[in-house]
């Protein structure tokens, strides 16, 4: 699972405006880094540009890991506002789904929904979900195919304080297993060791 | 690649069949369209038999546009259509697995019933026959041209507007196969070169459709 992340002067344009300019770091397996910056400095478009969502204008993204033939989408995981929950299915339908569609093991789904505190509602219709019950249902994701580089975006946004401590967990676990984080945030997240990156406004 | 493609599948048929999907109102609208034409028409047995394949043709690629900018828009709006670029399968073959699904939910049944519906115009058992058949030739390929109208508009608000505009031209061809093909299988005259364009469209359908439709999407994203 050990791999390492390296972005060098990447520049980014979102209608022909430029987002992003001159961004370089450099992760190594078990780092995180936190994103911190004003609105509309450019932490989603960052993180979507890093799992392969956005076009890069110029720079690199270089993802070490085992395997060189796996593409880079697939070495990543993107936590973005939207949680990817279809209501029409449970919670658990919705966790098998991401499991087998992402290449990972349904068999985790029962050990992963408890993880994120859902273990009772885990044959409920996830339309009768609160937002930040289909939050940690969304991070199940996370746990039922591993991946080695998790994106999250905002992902305090919605959880209480009991969600906050088991997303911390998932993140030290993942860490400890030689994983990369990088998350984007506004509030202090309370994970220990991070590395800081300050975005300013659009330039 | 086979489970990230099963699973998608089987999601998505869920999804179609569960209280809010997409199942049924294609059906509803084709039935709709049917019974109303032989009261517009008048009680003319014979012109209704002679004009019925046509007007079941025209009932189904009117009802295979319905349903069809949820294809995409449903994922667009909850956030998965990201996964769908991060899944470990090739997008084209993604979007051609989601095509075939929508297919099956929407396209199959307005083939299957169509038999049923052709009794109201007065269509004759072969000709009934003869236009299911066609029918389940052609949808294939209205739905998966559709689909290149379903992601072009994936990220317009009030997208569903402008996909009929977009996919009906691009429907036409089958149209035209699609009715002188049964129509000449009714009349009992030669039919294999109508058929054989019917199939080629088709067959080209399945070849560039999930590329087109996949492209769209790759460029919708930024």
């Amino acid at each position: 699972m050990a791999v390492r992340l390296t972005a060098e002067s990447l520049r980014i344009e979102r209608n022909e405006r430029v987002v992003l300019n001159a961004v370089s770091f450099n992760l190594q397996a078990g780092e995180a880094l936190v994103l911190i910056g004003p609105n509309g400095a450019g932490k989603s478009t960052l993180l979507r540009a890093l799992a392969g969502l956005l076009p890069v204008a110029s720079g690199t993204v270089q993802i070490e890991s085992g395997d060189p033939e796996t593409p880079r989408a697939e070495h990543v995981h993107l936590i973005g506002h939207a949680d990817g929950v279809k209501t029409a299915l449970s919670a658990t339908e919705n966790a098998v789904f991401w499991a087998e569609f992402l290449g990972g093991d349904p068999s985790a789904v029962p050990e992963a929904l408890k993880a994120v505190g859902l273990g009772h509602a885990a044959d409920l219709p996830a339309a009768s979900l609160s937002a930040g019950q289909k939050r940690r249902l969304g991070l199940t994701r996370l746990i039922v195919a591993r991946r080695g580089i998790w994106l999250l975006d905002e992902p305090a946004t919605a959880l209480d304080t009991d969600g906050l401590s088991r997303l911390g967990t998932l993140v030290e676990t993942h860490r400890e297993t030689g994983g990369i984080v990088i998350a984007a945030t506004h509030s202090d997240l309370g994970w220990p060791n991070l590395k800081r990156m300050v975005l300013g406004s659009a330039v | 690649m086979t489970s990230t493609l099963l699973a998608l599948i089987r999601r998505d048929f869920r999804l179609a069949v569960r209280s809010g999907g997409g199942f049924g109102l294609p059906l509803v609208f084709f039935l709709s369209v049917v019974a109303v034409i032989p009261f517009a028409v008048g009680p003319d047995l014979v012109l209704l038999g002679r004009i019925g394949a046509a007007v079941l043709w025209i009932g189904a690629l009117l009802s295979t546009l319905i349903g069809l900018d949820r294809l995409f828009g449903a994922d667009a709006e909850d956030g998965s259509l990201d996964l769908l670029f991060s899944a470990p399968a090739p997008l084209p073959v993604l979007v051609l697995a989601k095509a075939l699904s929508h297919w099956v939910v929407t396209g199959l049944p307005l083939a299957a019933i169509a038999p049923l519906l052709g009794l109201m115009l007065n269509l004759p058992p072969h000709a009934l026959a003869a236009t299911a058949f066609t029918l389940l030739i052609g949808t294939p390929a209205l739905t998966l041209l559709g689909m290149i109208g379903a992601a072009l508009t994936v990220g317009l608000r009030r997208g569903g507007l402008l996909l009929p505009v977009l996919v009906l031209p691009m429907t036409v061809p089958v149209l035209i196969f699609g009715v002188s093909t049964t129509n000449a299988l009714i009349a009992g005259d030669p039919a294999a070169s109508s058929l054989s364009l019917l199939l080629a469209v088709t067959l080209a359908a399945f070849v560039l459709a999930p590329l087109a439709a996949a492209g769209a999407l790759r460029s919708a994203r930024s």
